[in-house]
This record gives structure tokens, C-alpha cells and sequence, in this order.
């Protein structure tokens, strides 16, 4: 280990200190990555791996054109997931492009960007046939900023003018791409000027300032619709100052719509947000406790020698931290604790110290014991049903995270500076737990999996699964996909990765498109139980074609496993099949790093293989022959013709 | 003086990507094949960060060698100092 790895990093959002340096030989290791891939290895692992550095804006470029000339044989990026991009922005975007490219990697996408010709946003959108809409995007990014819109002051009149034509201008542009594609438009915000007007009564008189933040208002408002996402810039610029965001000179010289110093934040707050459309976002923060969550080491200090709460600086500091890791919490993101301690020892302050912010109840998984930290957070996540790519991994200690760096590349580790004071600013502003949506799901997500840890506990205490099974009382609600749902479907088809046959994406357009549909059967799912409603939990897309049902797609939530859930929806689905006198249903896995569970879950539900290809396989089930699964659960149909509901357990 | 030169060649290398770059005061954006408008910028953007200073726009633009840019750097450290 050098010491440059492990060297103290002060924050600075600027340079996503929270990321680890990049190696010296970066521009080497990129050269034997091309290399590599020239012989067609496929590479995609180890670009991510290199992107999780904080790279600067040449070393972004340098990753960015090699992925770039990469694209061309798409093998050697796997397993990176693609993700094809169109910018819509006012000012020049070359040296963006490369930038973003690098900084997906980073969070395991392989993207492809599309930029349409200068300074034709409008046309680009409205046109069916435009490049654009023709491209088949995942997502249009649409990005004015000031001064390519109209609300200065009219030359004639000296007022300053109605935001109403800027606004129906982003209107236009947005519905243009929502109606002549499937592609999510991401709306931009506009960082304000510098410049004031008036000075401190700018944003409360009518001025170009005061215009540009009702603008954002309403973009703000305007993405918040079902298929549009938020890009918020001007936050971001916000973050490191407005006087540092906006270059005049870049702008002059090229039309560079923002101060390129600040490229590596830009790129990394869009390539976050594109992570979190595709479920990428963590769900879990781990944390360490001596030094992490208090000052001092509770094995050696006792409970009443930690510095934590008022009474100190440090005390503030640690307390702020675990108010932080609450508020994370709160809005459904998992806590787990890895200590090398004895466990009494370590739950002791949770249990006794006064200005304990965070309590035993918080806490999902704790792990003490002196086995390496990677184990634990292996324990961690299988416990939770997460995977190692959920997860985010707090600790002081350099040899520690660079232990789990090593062990575990997939789990996001923090540089954390010495001084505890910026802990807090570190774990929130590194931007892991992006989210697109907040509904009421995300916030009882940790209750729902408290409610497995429960249940955990019951099966270990219970010598007969089924006994158990049958005692949770489960009533799985199936029907055909429908407005209200549909978010949540595009959710779940496009955030799960491991009970995922396919691992084929959709928007929430496509998803649309199969509702009422008679050349498609859909299915979602609701589980409840006694301990209460898992909310949709699965979804399954089939194409009719002729006599024969393809599952295209086939997703379930990972919190329902090991329930029979899968066999029930077997049942349902052969109960739609049958009901439009199909003869066989035919069921595609297609493995990816992270979908093995259901490599053989069509052989186990009694389809047999009729084809094995190169990248998938297939299975096969004559409706004929079937027999319904004996499921722990009753089952019921909504809005679907003639399906029998099929006898429980008993 | 050389010491600069010493600072930049790293920095010229990363910018256009080219390990055989020495920068000499002689080296003209004609020399290096991957040295246009745009890499420009990033070379300027390099350099303030590099050396914690400011161009004006016309430096930018309109330097005809490296020997004059140092010129311009120097000048920056120099009032810097002040």
C-alpha cells in the first residue's frame, strides 16, 4: 500500500475529494485497458474500478475518448450497463461529452451520448423523425442556461419581460420529446447570474435574477412529472458559488456555459442522477463505530470516557454524524454497524450513552466481532438481500476502507479528511443516495425490511418452513400493469438486478404502451401479510406470439424471496396464458454479473431448456401438462378474465 | 524559469495525451498534432489551476509559442507576489 493511497485528503467538493486518488499511472493503466480491449476482453469491470478515482477534467477526457472508441465493439464494456444519452443544451458540450462517458463508468454505465446539431432544440423535439427522436434514448438531457433564453429587458421598453415564452419554450420541448420517443426528458435548471441589478432588492423587484428563479420554479415543478427527471443545476452551482460557477472569459472564448474547472462536479452530479434511473443509488450505509460514530474507543475508554455531544467540538462533530446517518433513515436508507468490537461492548453506548442520537432500533444488521471488515459487510448484505453495490461503507481508518477497497471494489468507501467535522459533509454530499422519486414506498422501505429481520428470526426459531410460511398469512394481489402502478412497475423493472431474468429496461413510455394491449400480457404484484403490505413486489411482461407466451421480462423485489411468491405468479401466469388458449409459455434468462439467483428458476417452476444460446437461455413450459404449484399464500385477480384462483397449502 | 518548464511538461502530456511531449519555450501549437481550439482551453484551465492564476482572454487565444505563455505565467506569479 503507498502512501499516497492513504494520505489524508482535505474535503473539497470540487475535486469529489471523497473519492480516492488517482493512481500515478492512470494514463498507463488506461492504455492497458485499450490494449486489452483491442483483443476483446471485455474491460467494462476494470473501467469502472479506475473511474471511482476523482479523476481531473483531462483525466476524465482521456477515460472518456477511450470508452468512446470502445463503443464500437459494445462487448468489451460489459458488464457495464448501457445507457444511450441525448444533450439538448444551449453552449458548447465537447468537452462535457467525454466527461460524462468517464463519470458514468464510475457508476457502472456504459454510456452513449447523442448531441444533435447546434442550436435546434425545438426542432430536434418536435420532429418525429429528427435525429434525436430517431436515436432510441434512455434519456434527453434538455439544458438551457441565461442566455439563451429571452427574459432580459426588451431594448424597446426597457421592462423586463413575461417568463410566460420561456416557459411554453420548455414546455414545447419537453412534450416534443416525451410524445415522439420513449426517452425520459431531464430538465436542467438555470444557475442564476452574478451580476445584480439592483443589489440586495434584485430577487424581490422584477429583474433578470427574480425571472430566472420563477423559471426554475417552474422547471422544478414541470420535472416532477412522471416522466421527466430533475437535473438541478443550479444547486449544484450553488454549492460552489455562483462567482465560481459562471467564467466569462470560457464563455467569450467558446461558449463554455460554465467555469470547465468544475467539469468533474458537473459530470459526477448528471452520471449519479443517470445511476439512480437505473437503481443504481445505494441502499444501505455501514457504518464503523470507535471514532466513526464517537469520539475514542469504547473497549478502552468506556461509555462514559466517549466524546460525543454537547461539552465538545468533537462531540458536536460525531453527534452531527449520527443525526445525519437518521435523517438517511428517515427517507428509507438502511443502517447496519461493522466494529471490530465485542458485541456487548459495542452495543453498550447504543443502550446507555445519553447523547446517543442513534439507537438499537436504527440499526438493521450489527455486526462486532474481530473477523476482517469485508466480511462483515459481506454478512451485511446478504442478510439484507442487498447487493454489494447497495452498499456505502463509513470508516476513520484508512486501512480499513482501503482493506474493503481491495476485498470488496463493488461497496463505495468515502475518503474521509482527519478532522471529524466534515464527516457529515462527506457522507451527504457524496451524492450516494441520489434519488429521482419519493413516494411512500421509499419511506417505509426500512420497515418493510425490519419486517424481515423479523421474520429471519421466526423461521430460525421454527422447525417446519411451511408451518412458518402459512403463519404469515400472505395474500399475493395480482393484476394487469395500469396508470396507477406504473411508476412503480418502471421502478422496479428498471432498479432490480438480481431477480431479474432479463435485465431488459423500460420507460415508463414503453411500459405505457403495453397497458390495454392484447399482443402482451402484463402482470404486477402486491404481497401482503400479517406484518403488513410489501407494495409491488414483482413484474412480468409476455408477447403473444401465436400459440406461444415470451416472458420478456420478469422482475421481482429481493425482500419476498424464499416465500413461493414466484411459484404463485407461475400459476397466474398460466392462468392468463391458458385463458387466450395459448399452448406454451417461453421463458429467456440472459446472465449478467449480478442476476445468478434465477439462473435456474425456470427448471425449478418445471420448464424445461430448449435452447441454450450464447448470451441466454430458454425455457420451455407446455400449459398441457401443467400442474399448479402448491403456494403458501391466497392469491387474488383482479381485472383478468377467467383465471381460477388455485388452492393454497392446505 | 526552468523550473516551469518543468511543471508544464507533465501537464502538456496529460492535456493532449502524448508521453513525448518536452515542452520548450521554441513549441508551437503547429508542433503538437492534438493542440486545437478546444484542447486549448483545457490546457489553460490546466495551467490556472496548476499555478493558482488567472489569463486574460487574449492570452488565451492569441499566445504564438509556449516561451510567451511562461512569459505570462511568470508575470501572473510575479504580481501574485506583490
Amino acid at each position: 500500500m503507498s502512501s499516497s493511497r492513504t494520505s489524508v485528503t482535505d474535503w473539497n467538493i470540487k475535486t469529489l475529494s471523497w473519492l480516492p486518488r488517482a493512481p500515478d499511472d492512470f494514463r498507463e493503466q488506461c492504455q492497458r485497458l485499450m490494449t486489452q480491449a483491442e483483443g476483446s476482453e471485455r474491460v467494462g469491470s476494470d473501467l469502472e474500478r479506475i473511474a471511482a478515482h476523482a479523476l481531473n477534467f483531462n483525466q476524465l477526457n482521456r477515460l472518456g475518448s477511450l470508452i468512446n472508441r470502445l463503443k464500437a465493439n459494445p462487448k468489451t464494456l460489459e458488464p457495464l450497463d448501457p445507457f444511450r444519452f441525448g444533450i439538448l443544451c444551449t453552449g458548447t458540450t465537447d468537452l462535457v461529452v467525454p466527461a460524462l462517458a468517464a463519470s458514468a463508468a464510475r457508476h457502472g454505465i456504459a454510456l452513449h451520448v447523442e448531441v444533435p446539431p447546434f442550436d435546434q432544440m425545438v426542432q430536434q423535439s418536435i420532429d418525429s423523425q429528427s435525429q434525436l427522436n430517431t436515436a432510441r434514448l434512455d434519456a434527453v438531457l434538455i439544458g438551457y442556461e441565461h442566455r439563451g433564453l429571452r427574459i432580459d429587458a426588451d431594448v424597446a421598453t426597457l421592462r423586463i419581460k413575461s417568463p410566460d415564452e420561456t416557459l411554453s419554450l420548455i414546455s414545447t420541448i419537453c412534450d416534443g420529446i416525451l410524445a415522439n420517443s420513449n426517452a425520459t426528458a431531464i430538465v436542467q435548471t438555470i444557475p442564476n447570474v452574478v451580476e445584480d441589478t439592483f443589489g440586495n432588492i434584485d430577487l424581490a423587484t422584477d429583474s433578470l435574477k427574480l425571472r430566472i428563479e420563477q423559471v426554475n420554479q417552474f422547471i422544478r415543478k414541470q420535472a416532477m412529472n412522471s416522466r421527466c427527471a430533475l437535473f438541478d443545476v443550479e444547486r449544484i452551482a450553488n454549492l460552489v458559488g455562483l462567482d465560481a460557477w459562471h467564467d466569462p472569459v470560457q464563455w467569450n472564448l467558446a461558449k463554455l456555459p460554465f467555469s470547465q474547472g468544475l467539469l468533474p462536479l458537473y459530470a459526477e452530479k448528471c452520471a449519479q442522477l443517470l445511476g439512480a434511473m437505473r437503481g443504481k443509488s445505494r441502499k444501505c450505509l455501514i457504518m464503523d463505530l470507535d471514532n466513526t460514530l464517537w469520539g475514542g474507543v469504547v473497549g478502552d475508554d468506556g461509555v462514559a470516557g466517549l466524546v460525543l455531544g454537547p461539552g465538545s467540538a468533537n462531540g458536536e462533530a460525531f453527534a452531527e454524524v449520527q443525526r445525519a446517518a437518521l435523517a438517511l433513515r428517515s427517507r428509507g436508507i438502511l443502517l447496519a454497524v461493522s466494529s471490530k468490537n465485542d458485541d456487548a461492548t459495542a452495543r453498550a453506548p447504543f443502550r446507555e450513552h445519553p447523547e446517543m442520537v442513534l439507537r438499537e432500533q436504527h440499526i438493521s444488521v450489527f455486526q462486532a466481532n474481530w473477523r476482517e471488515k469485508s466480511a462483515n459487510i459481506e454478512a451485511i448484505a446478504s442478510t439484507l438481500g442487498l447487493g454489494l453495490d447497495a452498499m456505502v461503507f463509513l470508516d476513520d481508518n484508512p486501512v480499513e476502507r482501503e482493506q474493503v477497497r481491495q476485498a470488496l471494489p463493488l461497496v463505495a468507501v468515502p475518503e474521509l479528511p482527519n478532522d471529524p467535522a466534515w464527516f457529515t459533509r462527506v457522507l451527504m454530499g457524496a451524492g450516494y443516495f441520489e434519488a429521482i422519486t419519493f413516494s411512500n414506498e421509499d419511506r417505509q422501505r426500512a420497515a418493510f425490511y425490519e419486517a424481515n429481520a423479523r421474520r429471519a428470526e421466526i423461521i430460525d426459531a421454527s422447525p417446519n418452513l411451511r408451518d412458518y410460511l402459512q403463519s404469515l398469512e400472505s395474500v399475493l394481489a395480482a393484476s394487469p400493469f395500469d396508470g396507477v402502478s406504473r411508476s412503480r412497475v418502471a421502478q422496479l423493472i428498471n432498479k432490480t438486478n438480481q431477480f431479474n431474468l432479463t435485465t431488459k429496461r423500460c420507460t415508463e413510455g414503453e411500459i405505457a404502451s403495453f397497458e390495454n394491449e392484447s399482443g402482451h400480457i402484463t402482470l404486477q404484484a402486491r404481497l401482503k401479510d400479517r406484518f403488513g403490505d410489501n407494495g409491488i413486489i414483482s413484474a412480468v411482461i409476455g408477447r403473444i406470439e401465436t400459440s406461444d407466451l415470451h416472458i420478456d421480462t420478469w422482475v421481482m423485489s429481493c425482500r419476498v424471496l424464499n416465500r413461493y411468491t414466484e411459484y404463485a405468479l407461475c400459476n397466474v401466469l398460466v392462468g392468463e396464458a391458458r385463458s387466450r388458449d395459448l399452448k406454451r409459455i417461453i421463458g429467456r434468462y440472459r446472465p449478467t454479473t449480478k442476476n445468478g439467483m434465477v439462473k435456474d428458476l425456470y427448471g425449478e417452476l418445471g420448464f424445461t431448456v430448449m435452447e441454450e444460446r450464447d448470451d441466454e437461455t430458454l425455457w420451455c413450459l407446455a400449459l398441457d401438462d401443467y400442474k399448479p404449484h402448491d403456494v403458501p399464500m391466497a392469491v387474488q385477480i383482479h381485472g383478468a378474465a377467467n383465471v381460477p384462483a388455485y388452492p393454497s397449502f392446505n | 524559469m526552468d523550473k516551469i518548464y518543468q511543471r508544464l511538461t507533465p501537464l502538456f502530456r496529460d492535456v493532449f495525451d502524448d508521453d513525448t511531449i518536452v515542452v520548450t519555450p521554441a513549441l508551437t501549437a503547429r508542433d503538437v498534432e492534438t493542440w486545437d481550439s478546444l484542447s486549448n482551453i483545457r490546457l489553460m484551465v490546466g495551467i490556472e489551476q496548476e499555478f493558482g492564476i488567472r489569463f486574460e482572454t487574449a492570452e488565451i487565444a492569441g499566445l504564438p509559442n509556449v516561451g510567451a505563455l511562461v512569459d505570462v505565467i511568470n508575470a501572473r506569479l510575479d504580481r501574485k507576489q506583490m
